[in-house]
């Protein structure tokens, strides 16, 4: 009936325990994820991925830039894919290592994707969770300006840009990053406007929390999820974007590459009966796009159970 | 007794625009509360009762700050906090501190117990060294009745009247001199409301804090607060020593109010009369001329419709806003 004695100075004990670690939200988030078979499969790739592009060129036999002049007017039978000759994925048109070429396609490819994502995260996270905490008036300038810069047909600025100022990767990224943020923009405020009106936002807002603290403390912790699954599928459509641009010949501009440049130069000799010069390209543009949606898919179900 | 807070002609009202209306239209005026006065002493409780948007909430909201006032003003210590610019208010906002009805909705969810409780303590005196601070959560959580080594979890993991424990706590941390608590029982469930209502009384006990204790349950009022005031479409009906309220009321809707509280006893139950109060409250966007109370009033004179009762002192420190009151005795709520 009554517990004894032992018992109740246990209880008493307890209060000297060791602190217990919590459980947060993310990391139920990360069990969750890591349970979706396909996510994980596609983390690894992308991971294999991003090790290729940051290391790959240590095992080219070939410098990126040099062109081997033997192979000119030989390069159907002489330049094709082999161990021996050490250009594992062929040459390209201009007898250059292919292998090498698309280590540094897969790299600007993913940087392009990656920068704009974080523009994306950064400022269109801040700037929407502001309009959305303010509200108003602030609100309605904010977001009207967004409206705006949407409604510019950004494709033809940006190729206007790039045909003025000269084309270039600086200028590549200024202009993704100029687009990436405002769609970021729009669901942060969405997701801030619900947020704001729930009753911890009030207490901290009654306990004389600034509201810049507020917002960074309170707010966008609590949407970052919805931002991250949104950053995570804003990456491959930017890698798409960029890779259109390149295939225009507007983009990345020698002796840089993309894949997206990589692309369009195999699909000018893909008739010719150079497929490699296609294919391996193809193969990491595919491939990487997969893995982020995957993983996009993997994150959202982790992150929002409800959603399912 | 000193007076810590003093509530003088309070109002609140909100702009009400029809959907898809033009920008320029005039808004419509919702009044929430209307001349609201009353005074609270140091170290006392005073309850507010009222239906479900009669505007208990839209004063503790106001007295706290997150809803703007229209008129009116607020003393505490002599300071008028509603006419304070917000700069000057966020010094006195660690005096006034509130709980919430939802406990978990209160906690954000991405905090962990020693962050919430600590925030307002980092956020007023940001120089506090970090072991101080978590020496003084741990201390806090103990007094409410927390394990202390839970100081790392999150909400989500605790049970609804642990997390109003939590609240509690970060209410505490400050030492304020003044408790809003905003219907803190309603969402837990019996045995839990009492724990956390005894808790309570310890807490202002001891730390000899004020409180004002917002509830629909006339009980549990009672069982809290030393004067209660009742409160009608945002207008004061009456304020009384909560003893005296409960049973012997002289205002129609105290007595109505009153009357409604079920009595755990079927026999008494059954035999006991009852003003029924019909209708439902009138909308605050035209509330009735006169006293809003006219419309649903078992005792209505023609009379009422023409000027707003004032708030009567009959002695004792009891104020009704009706002049045809009458005590009556009601059978006392859980004698």
């Amino acid at each position: 009936m009554f517990p004894n004695k032992a018992a109740i100075e246990g209880i008493g004990d307890a209060a000297h325990l060791a602190e217990v670690k919590g459980r947060s939200l993310w990391a139920d988030a990360r069990t969750r994820f890591f349970r979706n078979k396909a996510a994980v499969v596609s983390l690894v790739m992308l991971g294999l991925i991003a090790s290729f592009a940051l290391f790959g060129q240590f095992f080219a036999q070939y410098d990126k830039g040099f062109v081997d002049f033997s192979l000119i007017g030989s390069n159907a039978y002489k330049g094709v894919p082999s161990i021996e000759t050490g250009h594992y994925f062929g040459t390209d048109s201009n007898g250059r290592d292919l292998f090498a070429r698309t280590v540094q396609g897969t790299g600007i490819s993913l940087m392009v994707g990656i920068v704009g994502a974080l523009v994306a995260v950064i400022v269109g996270t801040l700037y929407g969770a502001t309009a959305g905490y303010y509200g108003g008036r602030i609100d309605g300038l904010m977001m009207r300006i967004v409206d705006v810069l949407m409604s510019i047909p950004f494709m033809f600025v940006l190729i206007l840009m790039l045909v003025i100022f000269g084309r270039s990767i600086f200028m590549l990224f200024l202009g993704i990053g100029l687009i990436s943020w405002l769609d970021m923009a729009r669901i942060a405020r969405g997701q801030t406007l619900t947020i704001k009106n729930k009753e911890f936002v009030e207490v901290a807002v009654a306990t004389g929390v600034r509201p810049s603290k507020i917002i960074l403390r309170h707010i966008v912790p609590n949407l970052l999820g919805i931002v991250i699954v949104y950053a995570t599928l804003l990456v491959p459509s930017m890698i798409i974007f960029e890779s259109f641009i390149s295939f225009l010949g507007l983009g990345v501009q020698e002796p840089n590459t993309s894949l997206g440049a990589l692309i369009n130069e195999g699909a000018r000799t893909m008739q010719f009966g150079y497929y490699w010069q296609i294919a391996y390209p193809l193969f990491f543009f595919v491939i990487t796009i997969f893995a982020f949606f995957f993983v996009g898919d993997g994150l959202r179900d982790a992150l929002d159970p409800k959603d399912r | 007794m000193s007076t810590l807070l003093s509530v003088r002609n309070l109002s609140v009202t909100f702009d009400v625009r029809r959907p898809g209306s033009w920008p320029w239209t005039k808004p419509r005026k919702l009044h929430a509360v209307s001349e609201v006065s009353f005074d609270l002493q140091a170290g006392e409780c005073l309850g507010i009762v009222g239906e479900s948007g009669s505007g208990k909430s839209t004063i503790a909201r106001a007295i706290v700050g997150t809803i703007p006032s229209s008129g009116g003003n607020i003393f505490f210590e002599e300071h008028d906090l509603a006419n304070m610019d917000p700069r000057q208010r966020r010094v006195h906002r660690r005096d006034v501190q509130m709980i919430f009805q939802d406990p978990l909705a209160a906690l954000n969810p991405r905090m962990t117990v020693g962050e919430i409780i600590a925030e307002p303590l980092v956020t007023h005196e940001p120089n506090t060294p970090r072991k101080e601070v978590k020496a003084r959560v741990r201390e806090l959580m103990e007094r409410v009745g927390l394990l202390p080594n839970l100081i790392n979890r999150y909400p989500h993991e605790f049970s609804g009247g642990q997390c109003q424990r939590i609240g509690i706590a970060r209410a505490l941390i400050l030492k304020p001199k003044l408790i809003i608590c905003d219907e803190p029982v309603s969402a837990l469930d019996v045995s839990v409301q009492a724990q956390v209502i005894n808790l309570l009384m310890e807490l202002q006990r001891d730390m000899g804090l004020s409180m004002i204790f917002i509830a629909h349950d006339l009980s549990v009022v009672k069982h809290i607060s030393d004067r209660t005031l009742v409160l009608y479409l945002g207008r004061v009906m009456e304020t009384a020593d909560s003893h005296k309220l409960t049973t012997a009321p002289e205002h129609p809707y105290s007595q109505a109010l009153i009357a409604s509280v079920p009595i755990p006893d079927p026999v008494l139950e059954r035999a006991r009369p009852r003003p029924i109060l019909e209708g439902e409250l009138p909308s605050p966007l035209a509330p009735p001329s006169g006293c809003v109370f006219r419309t649903r009033c078992p005792k209505v004179q023609p009379s009422c419709a023409e000027a707003r009762p004032a708030l009567e002192d009959i002695g004792g420190r009891h104020f009704v806003a009706c002049p045809f009151h009458e005590a009556e005795q009601v059978l006392a709520v859980n004698e």
